[in-house]
């Protein structure tokens, strides 16, 4: 691939699909044991022949990075202005002032005015999308020619990623900087970039300017991936009268630590007065950014936490009264790695749900729930780690399912996982709903999944419930204006005519 | 080049694993023989053979009352590794638990106890408080292992607390709270099983330690009384014979030197091996 100065070129690619080992390829930061062969070229420099010396050199103030994680990028024990500082310092002989005087232009430019955000400021007293900026800050204080950003807006609200996506572009402006963007994201690319470049399994498939290439593209796996992210999924379940879960009047406080001896500080309110039904049938849509209180309300319907108010009843019966209700409720949670116990098997994990109704599963119900989700028998002597990501969400859904509850709450069940197994777990939910007359509660971020898959939808901001109706109508003529900030910043793929997919 | 220092690297640390695992085995080896037979019988004074030099007749030599070394240093072996064991047995079974229990109400008061507990206990220098306790209660093996166990007990219970509060915030743990779980039982299902790498490699570093406690103590004589030997007690009584019969001090210390050794080395190669937290990346 070449990039140009003042050029953006999107990197798409699957997990899998080489896009990150290539940005770490140009920085020589391979993991142990990869090998490079072939050239990379920067201005002229030939970084596969260039020793460490020169390497460390073009590194930071060449070609920068951004990377996806903003909190692990940065040193949670140093200030911001000490942490762009020392990207200053490590390239040219200034001194600490000078450095920081510099630190603060950089860090202006990227939205963060001292005014607002003194130097002293510590990561952890930032927003994710702030931080992401001072990351930004880092990679460009002494204005390389080639910035790489692998991710950086995967980990971000739709607001904040619509205002990165900005800022990044602005930059390259600017500076007449080139851009390497690297997402898994089509609607983000089409949006900014000026060529893309389509990865899978290591190889480059398809390349062409980025309007060009939806109404020309050529290779199979460049059309499956855009069909792929606008896949509706049928859904031909009924949606009956009866109301199965009632959330009325909830509110959850959170104590605050003390910052005074004396004073007792007001609790934070998570949940304020949140009310909503969810109908026997229905997939509900919950939509908000981090901070809303989703994840407090999926535990607080779960019966995990307490709640300070209101009522949160399934089927009638009070969910903190009576232990029972819960067994007809199940979770599917978001991280695919991180909801399996490593050590067992997964015959053992997917029964687990069992425990509350004080028995243990019998095989017949563990291969049961296995093939319902498109697994084998077999792979219930196996451990979670032998299954990839979409695998694994399958293997939480029979999980959810083991014990036939009536709802089931998927907490950002799809938001880490690529978007051709994105569309493949849609469809299995759609079936499985049709099948088994499921509910979902479905909390997501993502704007394009709660269009694709749900009935009806609900905002969620600042712990209360701001917007609710059908999907379509609030889609099309929002009444919140936060609502509508929402949908604006979320980015489009412009469906083109003619494409014969 | 790159390549070479590398693989290198790698091959340097399976080769501490090796080489700690197999000095560590020999002196299990021994101590395991030594149950059934010995050269010479340890108990047997033979004051004609005394301060022999290390022949073929007797490997190590003999002492001033014509023990044989060589079958000295195998029991004192069996000593060392059996008070280590036990004292690091009492740590782990104590010391595991109560850190679970702290991680699994954290914040709580039992935290603060548990924690505060340890405290206590670190803030006095092990040996001497070993030292204190044998004094009062009367010098035996018994009390060598109560003693040195004590000293264990806040180690695993900080190491289990602290690798099992991270654990606390992942989802699967949620789900089993989802599924009805106590915390009690989820610390035994699922937080136990993912921590006891981290437990290994600290028993094995644990492991050395109390074979130097133990050394330390027999070396003034409030550990393993005689007759049965003991590394440190022969340490203490070649003191006064060591300008004329140098091997008597020699091969005792080298056995603890390599022990402790071999268990360091070997510790360390689990650790590069186990710890989920070392990332192996290059450079």
């Amino acid at each position: 691939m070449d990039i140009g100065p003042g050029e953006i070129c999107g990197v798409i690619g699957e997990s899998g699909s080489g896009k990150s080992l290539t940005a770490l390829s140009v920085m020589q930061l391979l993991p142990e044991g990869a090998t490079c062969s072939g050239s990379i070229a920067l201005s002229d420099i030939e970084i596969l022949q260039a020793d460490e010396q020169t390497l460390c050199n073009i590194r930071g103030r060449a070609v920068g990075m951004v990377f996806q994680e903003p909190m692990t990028a940065l040193n949670p024990v140093q200030t911001i202005g000490q942490q762009v500082a020392e990207t200053i310092r490590i390239h040219q002989r200034v001194s600490r002032s000078d450095a920081m005087v510099q630190a603060a232009k950089t860090l202006r430019k990227c939205e963060l005015p001292q005014e607002r955000f003194p130097l002293s400021r510590y990561p952890h007293e930032l927003s994710g999308g702030q931080r992401q900026r001072v990351v930004i800050a880092m990679a460009i204080a002494l204005q390389p020619k080639l910035l790489i950003a692998d991710e950086p807006t995967t980990a971000l609200d739709v607001t904040t990623q619509a205002e990165i996506l900005r800022l990044l572009q602005r930059l390259v402006a600017e500076d007449g900087m080139g851009l390497m963007l690297i997402t898994h994201d089509l609607a983000v690319v089409t949006d900014i970039a000026d060529h893309i470049i389509i990865m899978n399994n290591g190889k480059v498939v398809e390349r062409g300017q980025a309007k060009a290439l939806y109404s020309n593209m050529n290779h199979p796996y460049t059309k499956s991936l855009f069909k792929a992210s606008t896949h509706q999924p049928e859904r031909l379940g009924q949606v009956e009268d009866t109301v199965l879960l009632s959330v009325q009047n909830v509110v959850r406080d959170y104590p605050m630590a003390r910052k005074s001896l004396i004073k007792k500080p007001a609790p934070f309110r998570a949940l304020n007065d949140v009310s909503f039904n969810i109908y026997k049938g229905e997939c509900l849509g919950l939509v908000g950014e981090s901070g809303c209180g989703k994840s407090t309300l999926t535990r607080a319907i779960m019966g995990l936490d307490d709640i300070q108010g209101g009522v949160i009843s399934l089927n009638g019966k009070d969910v903190f009264a009576d232990e029972t209700a819960r067994e007809k409720m199940q979770v599917v949670f978001q991280d695919p790695y991180g909801s399996f116990n490593p050590r067992h098997k997964v015959g053992r994990l997917v029964s687990e749900p069992f425990f509350r109704l004080g028995r243990s599963a019998t095989n017949d119900e563990i291969v049961e729930s296995l093939v319902s989700v498109g697994l084998e028998a077999e792979d219930r002597n196996k451990y979670i780690h032998e299954f990839s990501g979409g695998q694994r969400q399958r293997i939480a859904i029979a999980r959810a399912l083991i014990i036939k509850p009536e709802l089931i709450i998927l907490d950002e069940a799809v938001s880490a996982l690529d978007v051709s197994i994105r569309a493949q777990i849609l469809d299995l939910l759609a079936k499985l709903s049709t099948e088994r007359g499921l509910t979902y509660l479905f909390i997501t971020h993502d704007l394009t999944v709660v269009k694709a898959i749900s009935d009806r939808v609900l905002v969620m901001r600042d712990g209360r419930i701001i917007e609710h109706g059908d999907t379509k109508t609030v889609f099309h003529s929002p009444h919140h204006d936060y609502t509508k900030k929402l949908i604006a910043s979320a980015p489009q793929i412009q469906p083109v005519e003619g494409i014969n997919i | 080049m790159m390549s070479e220092t590398r693989s290198s690297r790698t091959a340097l640390k399976s080769r501490n694993l090796f080489i700690g695992v197999a000095l560590t085995s020999i002196f299990a080896l021994a101590a395991l023989l030594s149950l059934i037979w010995t050269p010479y019988d340890v108990t047997q004074l033979d004051i004609s053979s005394k301060l022999k030099s290390p022949s073929w007749e007797h490997l190590f030599g003999t002492d001033h009352f014509g023990r044989d070394t060589f079958s000295m240093v195998m029991v004192g072996a069996q000593t060392s590794i059996s008070v280590a064991f036990i004292a690091v047995g009492i740590g782990m079974g104590l010391g595991v638990p109560l850190g679970l229990s702290a991680a699994a109400y954290r914040g709580g008061l039992l935290d603060e106890f548990i924690m505060r507990g340890n405290d206590l206990i670190f803030a006095f220098p092990s040996l001497l408080i070993a030292i204190m306790i044998t004094a009062v209660f009367g010098p035996s093996a018994v009390n060598a292992i109560i003693a040195i166990g004590i000293f264990n007990i806040p180690v695993f219970a900080r190491l289990s607390r602290g690798a099992a509060l991270p654990l606390w915030t992942r989802d699967f743990i949620l789900s089993a709270r989802v599924a009805g779980k106590g915390s009690a039982r989820i610390s035994v299902e699922h937080i136990l099983p993912n921590i006891t790498n981290l437990l290994v490699v600290q028993g094995t570093i644990q492991f050395s330690l109390g074979i130097l406690a133990e050394a330390g103590l027999s070396y003034v004589g409030l550990g393993v009384q005689p007759p049965i030997p003991s590394w440190g007690r022969m340490l203490a009584e070649s003191q006064t014979l060591i300008s004329i019969a140098p091997h008597l001090a020699l091969f005792p210390g080298f056995a603890i030197l390599l022990t402790v050794l071999g268990l360091n080395l070997a510790g360390d190669g689990l650790r590069d091996l186990l710890d989920p937290r070392i990332r192996r990346t290059r450079r």
